[in-house]
């Protein structure tokens, strides 16, 4: 459609002047923002536009053909003759050469480099310059390399509330697989939601169990078999022992029934050396070691209580933390307990009282990991409060080597599978240390901040190259360790051999010093005993020191919590006596312990006053 | 001129000394105790071992200059002391 506008003009008014006027502005339209209008978009999201305004150029690739070049060598024959002289002449040569000689600059030159030669020659002749001393000592490759340890994955919970690994067990062939027992140790912590499932990974992967195992209670230990891989065992909260077959599912093939089974959590579980190989023996809390066979779990095949007494009265139990089991002694075993001791035991005893052979103190704490050396079996490592301790099985005061009291309560540990002398640890604070006691005793080899929470439970594969830790909230970290911690060095085994006993040798020399002032001691006060005057004295003198040492017992409280107000900023290795108390921050338990260590050091002084002995220098505590 | 002759022959007679070669700037082997295909062959790789190594020398340092070369083979030890026009040759047997 044409829009059209039709006017009309006269024809006399055609070609007139245009006669403009002014006018004011007039507003014809004003339209007003409706914001209701608005309602119909929606603003739109800033972008940026980019503009460039630049001359447009292109890119163009240019290769020449390649200069080929190639390195060829020329045989001289025989050259450089000049032009009148002929080679094959002999004569024209001889000449040649004669006139050469004849030459004054060739006089000098000659001379100058004969005497440089000659000077070489004789050098040559002397001794051989290029000799290789040393060559007998085969390089000592000392990996320079710093030890170090890497982070290679991390396994972690899947489930929303976060229990803690208390318990990690490699797969015995090929350690491809780890299994961890996830568990809430704190009294009364587990609530409603929370998971009982335990879970077996695949080391590849690392987001997904690849097996899940749903126990009827939290799930505190659990341990492969190490002669069928299928198998696996574990011990519960609640008391029970329960076994799985990967193979037939996530429930427990058959559980031990809850009469017959614990009362308190099962803290350790090991497999025996069996023919059958379906033998366990299970430690827990409440004083009871109960060995099983898992094909009837209906009652343990044998029972022991850990009375230090012997008499197998359950209300004097002490109550076990973990158990130990070396597969080339079948007959002993031992069991680490709650209150700090070491028993030893023998399987094969006739008489209960005869089970428990013999026990060693020395720890202030619940001995959280206890495992014999693999290559040195007479001598096993114990972890517990702050220290980790070695002893040997000869010397039950006290253990022949230990570590300095640290900042953070140690809750695991376990000697490295291929070398004698290396053996790891794990801390509340987060941190895995690697000691090597050939070549630091005071510090770790390697200290390494795993993650920020504690850590609860350690295992080094059986090639000593892996090692996985659990955390408390369910992470299990694996770790590769530098090759130089993991291979054997030359002279170890035969070093370690040493250390250990020339530890116990000196150990022994002290318990014998010991017994003899202890055995002084008793003469001398059976002594005093016949004369009256004598032992009034003595009664006195005893009172006395009860309220000497009580006053300065508190005295040292009192001066301990003012350095530790103190030495907040610093931190001080506080010496007593020659022995290395490391009093960095301790907590409260940390302090009281202290105390009592100098109480009965100054009560052993008081003693030793008394009867007037020497006072040596490294003492020991008789706990008594 | 003689005495030219008895330093040849002094460095001949030094222990373990197999052969001496002198040669000049061309590689055209002058005074030898040698046989004559042996010295071509050694005046004439060595010229040029030499001339590299000199090179070489230089070019890492400008006012550098090679003053005497050893090369050690599995069985002798030559050695090359150069000079701007002559190269004298030693081949000794370093036996201790």
């Amino acid at each position: 459609m044409e829009i059209v506008h039709v006017y009309t003009k006269k024809r006399n008014e055609f070609g007139r002047q245009c006669n403009f006027s002014d006018r004011p502005a007039e507003l014809h339209v004003d339209i007003l923002p409706d914001p209701s209008l608005a309602s119909n978009f929606i603003e739109r999201d800033p972008c940026d536009i980019p503009i460039q305004c630049t001359q447009e150029m292109s890119e163009h690739e240019v290769n020449t053909e390649r200069f080929e070049s190639d390195t060829r060598g020329i045989n001289h024959v025989e050259g450089g003759w000049p032009k009148d002289v002929n080679p094959q002449e002999m004569e024209q040569t001889i000449r040649f050469r004669k006139k050469v000689e004849k030459d004054e600059h060739y006089f000098s030159t000659i001379m100058q480099l004969g005497s440089n030669m000659e000077h070489c020659i004789k050098q040559n002749n002397a001794i051989n310059i290029y000799q290789e001393y040393f060559e007998e000592e085969e390089v000592v490759e000392e990996s320079e390399e710093q030890p170090s340890a890497k982070t290679i994955n991390v396994f972690r919970d899947p489930n929303e509330i976060k229990r803690t690994a208390t318990c990690l067990s490699w797969h015995p062939d090929g350690s491809c697989k780890l299994a961890v027992a996830y568990s809430s140790l704190g009294f009364q912590n587990i609530s409603p939601d929370m998971s009982y499932d335990s879970y077996i990974w695949d080391i590849e992967n690392p987001n997904k169990p690849e097996m899940t195992l749903k126990p009827v209670s939290l799930l505190v230990c659990l341990e492969y078999n190490p002669k069928d891989s299928h198998i696996l065992v574990g011990g519960s909260y609640n008391g029970q022992i329960a076994y799985w077959d990967t193979r037939k599912g996530s429930q427990p093939v058959e559980m031990s029934t809850i009469e017959h089974s614990h009362r308190d959590p099962v803290y350790k579980v090991i497999w025996l050396q069996s023919k059958t190989g379906t033998d366990t023996f299970s430690a827990s809390t409440d004083g009871q070691v109960l060995w099983w066979d898992i094909r009837k779990m209906s009652e343990p095949t044998e029972r022991l209580v850990l009375d230090p007494n012997k008499k197998g009265n359950l209300d004097n139990a002490l109550g076990a933390i973990s158990l130990e089991f070396e597969t080339t002694m079948p007959t002993k075993f031992m069991v680490g307990t709650e209150q700090g001791l070491v028993v030893s035991c023998n399987r094969k005893a006739k008489t209960p009282a005869e089970k428990i052979v013999c026990t060693y103190s020395g720890h202030h704490g619940p001995i959280y990991a206890l495992q014999r050396n693999p290559f040195f079996p007479k001598n096993f490592l114990t972890v517990a409060d702050w220290t980790a301790r070695i002893w040997s099985e000869d010397i039950k005061e006290s253990s022949i080597m230990w570590t300095k009291y640290h900042m953070a309560y140690l809750s695991d540990g376990c000697w490295s599978p291929v070398r004698p002398s290396v053996f790891f640890t794990v801390k509340m604070d987060g941190t895995l240390d690697v000691w090597d006691f050939l070549f630091k005793q005071n510090d770790p080899t390697l200290s390494l901040k795993v993650c920020d929470e504690a850590l609860y439970s350690l295992r080094v594969q059986d090639n000593g190259r892996f090692l996985a830790c659990g955390s408390q909230l369910g992470t299990a970290t694996l770790l590769e360790i530098s090759p130089g911690l993991c291979t054997l060095q030359r002279n170890e085994k035969a070093l370690a051999t040493a250390m250990f006993e020339r530890e116990t040798k000196r150990e022994k020399i002290l318990e014998a010093r010991h017994r003899e002032m202890r055995l002084k001691e008793r003469s001398r006060s059976e002594q005093s005993k016949d004369e009256d005057t004598k032992e009034g004295d003595g009664e006195e003198s005893v009172e006395e020191l009860a309220t000497r040492t009580e006053a300065e017992f508190y005295e040292i409280v009192e001066a301990e919590l003012k350095k530790r107000a103190k030495e907040q900023e610093k931190k001080r290795p506080v010496l007593w006596s020659g022995i290395d108390l490391e009093v960095e921050d301790p907590s409260w338990s940390g302090v009281v312990c202290q105390s009592i260590i100098e109480l009965s050091l100054l009560s052993l002084h008081a003693i030793s006053t008394l009867s007037s002995l020497i006072w040596y220098p490294s003492c020991r505590l008789i706990l008594t | 001129m003689a005495e030219v002759e008895e330093t040849l022959k002094r460095i001949q007679t030094h222990k373990g000394v197999i052969g001496t070669i002198v040669v000049n700037a061309e590689g055209i082997p002058i005074r030898t105790t040698l046989d004559n295909s042996t010295t071509v062959q050694y005046a004439g790789l060595l010229h040029q071992l030499t001339m590299k190594a000199r090179s070489t020398v230089r070019d890492l340092d400008p006012q550098n200059d090679l003053t005497f070369l050893r090369i050690r083979p599995k069985k002798h030890e030559i050695m090359v002391a150069p000079d701007k026009e002559y190269l004298l040759i030693v081949i000794q047997n370093p036996s201790e």
